[in-house]
């Protein structure tokens, strides 16, 4: 365990779930909840769980932002309610 | 309104249901709980039992993968269960409730997405993911069939098995990836993936054991020994979660990217 890198990547993980709930464009806020799942991927691998790491890869980051996109492609810019 | 209604009792219900399950857990601090058994003052160690017997028991080197597929059968069985109740309650959602087929909703989608169909205009795209999508079907394939030896699994390669679809149908459209894995084909897939699975642990039970008792299996495998039984049976039970998941994976991302209707989208 290293402690700069862990410390480095825990800022920048607090700085992205901020941002991501904070921003007002929903592509962008999925975009960098993508950056989130990255960061928390290279924690766990750097921390020795390199199973739920590559779990979170595939699926947090990869898949799920796919999916999320996905959606938010077929939303429209105002809501109707 | 009245499903507003419906929508709040069965959250209410749920949720009381698991903060019951909470009074269950362990109290905070415990010495004698699973998690804090082994340090100095506490109980027999879960874990040390798992690094010390594991390799011995099952022949499997990595200790995540012999928990998860044998030690802790159930719980991935089931998961892979919820994965699958995922995908028919967004197929559901989207196809049934979400009235795919009323036709002032189709007028206003075809208002929205107006670029041009085909491949004329995203040669680059469309060459580079023709070329990558086998290479990451490859990769899936041995994160499958090397999940005992290094870190990966069924659910991992079956992510990455239908990110490759996913792929395929972002780089052209969703009907060039719906024509090589149609939703037939991917839903017969993601019930014979669980129905692997649950047969694993079946044929065990005929045999005499536990459910997913896989050292039984013996005879049935032509291993040397239970213990290499149990590793085979784990493949076997990965390439079940892998068959779910892959299928899941893509039919989740078509029916959201086409609103239910598997025509256009993305």
């Amino acid at each position: 365990m290293i402690f700069a890198f862990d410390f480095i990547i825990l800022i920048f993980m607090v700085v992205a779930a901020i941002i991501s709930l904070k921003v007002k464009d929903l592509l962008s806020a999925s975009m960098i909840f993508g950056i989130y799942g990255f960061l928390i991927c290279l924690l766990w691998a750097e921390m020795g769980a390199v199973d739920v790491a590559f779990t979170e890869a595939a699926v947090g980051a990869g898949v799920s932002t796919v999916l999320l996109i996905a959606t938010v492609y077929n939303t429209k810019r105002k809501s109707s309610d | 309104m009245l499903s507003k209604v419906f929508a709040t009792i069965a959250v209410v219900i749920t949720g009381g249901l698991l903060l019951f399950g909470v009074y269950d857990f362990p109290s905070f601090g415990d010495p004698n709980s699973p998690p804090n058994a082994g340090v100095e003052g506490g109980g027999e160690s879960v874990s040390q039992y798992f690094i010390t017997h594991t390799y011995k028991d099952t022949k499997v080197p990595n200790l995540v993968t012999a928990v998860l597929a044998d030690y802790r059968g159930y719980d991935t069985m089931f998961e892979t269960v919820v994965v699958f109740a995922a995908g028919i309650a967004i197929f559901c959602i989207m196809r049934v409730v979400g009235n795919a087929n009323d036709p002032r909703q189709k007028k206003e989608r075809e208002g929205m997405h107006s670029f041009t169909y085909g491949d004329h205009n995203r040669i680059i795209i469309g060459t580079t993911c023709r070329v990558i999508v086998p290479v990451i079907q490859l990769f899936g394939l041995y994160v499958i069939a090397h999940g005992h030896y290094s870190p990966g699994g069924g659910f991992q390669g079956g992510v990455l098995l239908g990110a490759s679809f996913i792929l395929l149908a972002l780089s052209s459209d969703l009907n060039s990836a719906l024509k090589r894995f149609s939703e037939y084909n991917y839903f017969k897939l993601a019930a014979v993936g669980i129905l692997i699975y649950a047969g694993f642990g079946l044929t065990s039970q005929f045999l005499g054991e536990n459910f997913l008792d896989y050292g039984v299996l013996q005879p049935l495998l032509f291993t040397d020994g239970p213990e290499m039984a149990r590793s085979h049976s784990m493949l076997g039970v990965e390439i079940g979660v892998a068959f779910t998941v892959m299928a899941i994976m893509f039919s989740i991302y078509a029916n959201l990217a086409s609103q239910g209707t598997l025509k256009d989208g993305l």
